[in-house]
């Protein structure tokens, strides 16, 4: 069973009817009792990284993603939630993050490319994991305005390029992360799903 | 590298298509879930529905429609047409579309941009901007309700503001060449996308697949959106796409 984490910010709608359309159970949820219950966890978000963190501060959300990620649970970040697992966002004003993956969340550097970084663009593969299993080298949906900078390229699984690289999937252990929507990437994006399902699933049996 | 993106635009009317539609091989051509399948295999990047109901009911209908679209499409899409407040964008949101787009409201209002984009962020405000060349202004002036109304607004000047108050892309209508299969108005367009950092979809006048290349190349455009030529089967996605590629440009 997933669950996906409901902080308030940002359109799980499309997320959960892409697991709808897959047929995976899931449940959304705001409480971390009902949370702890889901084999893995996925964070969607849209929106401010410095009102998203403010938000699972005060709800106490942050530790628990923390604890949770710790224990060995299988964790995917989209988007926003890809962002909030770093260690910090310059977005208004420095904010601190789940400091689950090392890096910074930085804004794109002025240049003659439109900001947000929105649209298809092509994924390139830096190291083998679970989640390209069956993907192929081929376009995802994009909508970002802030990058994160990693501090250590054993995190980078798949990066696109916009004027600089943009880390597209990361992860580390049970920790995952994709930039761009996997739910709303056509069937590419599906199958990264699907990747992360039996991944979660792998690891409950 | 980020491509260049084909947008297909549907006119929904009380849940059904309209505007003359020609499919074969669909069994029901008016079915929005079908057609916008039918466009996705075909390889859109993106679709946007523009709901022309004249009545509550028929607007009631259409999250319906969104939440049937949203349940089947693996790809973004838009819905516009009526949204005239943050009640109704949330609305069309929860049940699954990924942009809303405002026009006359976000003139009539443009605090309604701001509220849209600090609830659900930019990237779901999609601020639409019909256009037409004025003399007397030297430049292109803005029109509300359909195209019925003049505004004093100049376009580039509307665009900006509407970026600053939060928009995340502007779909822009060239009122001049809607219709008329002679090619997107080019000097707007590219009027527009040099002067705001968003993405700017153009839209009007596409009648060939030589006409989006000339919008990407000449216009500046990070999209193009068409209906006509891809309901009467005039082109397809496929074929433009293809067409673009031979001449260098990047698609999906």
């Amino acid at each position: 069973m997933i669950g996906i984490v409901d902080y308030g910010m940002g359109n799980l709608f499309s997320v959960s009817k892409a697991l709808e359309r897959m047929n995976v159970p899931y449940f959304i949820s705001s409480e971390q009792e009902t949370l702890a219950g889901a084999d893995g966890l996925l964070l969607p978000g849209v929106g401010s990284f410095h009102d998203a963190m403010n938000i699972l501060q005060e709800t106490r959300l942050a530790q628990f993603l923390k604890a949770q990620a710790v224990s060995g649970k299988p964790l995917l970040g989209i988007c926003l939630g890809m962002q909030l697992l770093f260690d910090s966002s310059e977005e208004n004003g420095k904010t601190a993050g789940l400091g689950l993956l090392k890096g910074n969340v930085v804004k794109f550097p002025d240049s003659n490319l439109k900001v947000p970084h929105m649209g298809w663009n092509k994924l390139r593969f830096q190291q083998a994991s679970p989640l390209l299993t069956n993907v192929p080298e081929e376009f995802v949906y994009f909508v970002h305005s802030y990058y994160v900078k990693l501090a250590s390229e054993d995190t980078l699984i798949a990066s696109s390029n916009y004027g600089v690289t943009v880390p597209a999937v990361v992860g580390e252990g049970n920790v995952f992360g994709t930039q761009f929507h996997p739910e709303k990437s056509s069937e590419v994006g599906i199958t990264i799903l699907q990747n992360f399902v039996q991944l979660v699933e792998g690891v409950r049996v | 590298m980020l491509t260049k993106r084909i947008i297909p635009c549907l006119d929904v009317k009380d849940g059904r298509v309209v505007k003359g539609i020609q499919f074969v091989g669909l069994r029901d051509a008016g079915d929005p879930v079908e057609l916008a399948t039918f466009y996705d295999r075909e390889g859109a990047d993106e679709l946007v529905f523009l709901d022309i109901s004249a009545s509550h009911e028929g607007r009631q209908t259409m999250v319906d429609v969104v939440r049937n679209v949203a349940a089947t499409l693996a790809i973004p899409f838009t819905v516009g047409g009526g949204i005239n407040s943050l009640e109704d964008m949330k609305r069309i949101l929860r049940a699954g579309a990924d942009k809303v787009s405002l026009n006359t409201a976000a003139l009539l209002n443009p605090e309604v941009i701001t509220e849209g984009a600090n609830y659900f962020g930019s990237q779901c405000i999609v601020v639409a901007i019909d256009a037409k060349y004025d003399e007397g202004l030297g430049s292109w002036r803005v029109f509300t309700h359909g195209g019925r109304n003049a505004t004093d607004w100049e376009v580039t000047a509307w665009a900006k503001e509407a970026v600053l108050r939060g928009a995340g892309e502007i779909l822009l209508t060239s009122m001049d060449s809607d219709g008329e299969k002679s090619g997107f108005n080019l000097a707007l367009t590219k009027a527009v996308s040099s002067a705001v950092s968003v993405p700017v979809i153009a839209s009007g006048g596409a009648g060939s697949a030589d006409h989006f290349y000339d919008a990407f190349e000449e216009g500046k455009a990070d999209a193009a959106l068409a209906a006509s030529i891809f309901h009467y089967k005039e082109t397809s996605v496929a074929e433009v796409k293809s067409y673009l590629k031979a001449r260098g440009v990047a698609v999906r």
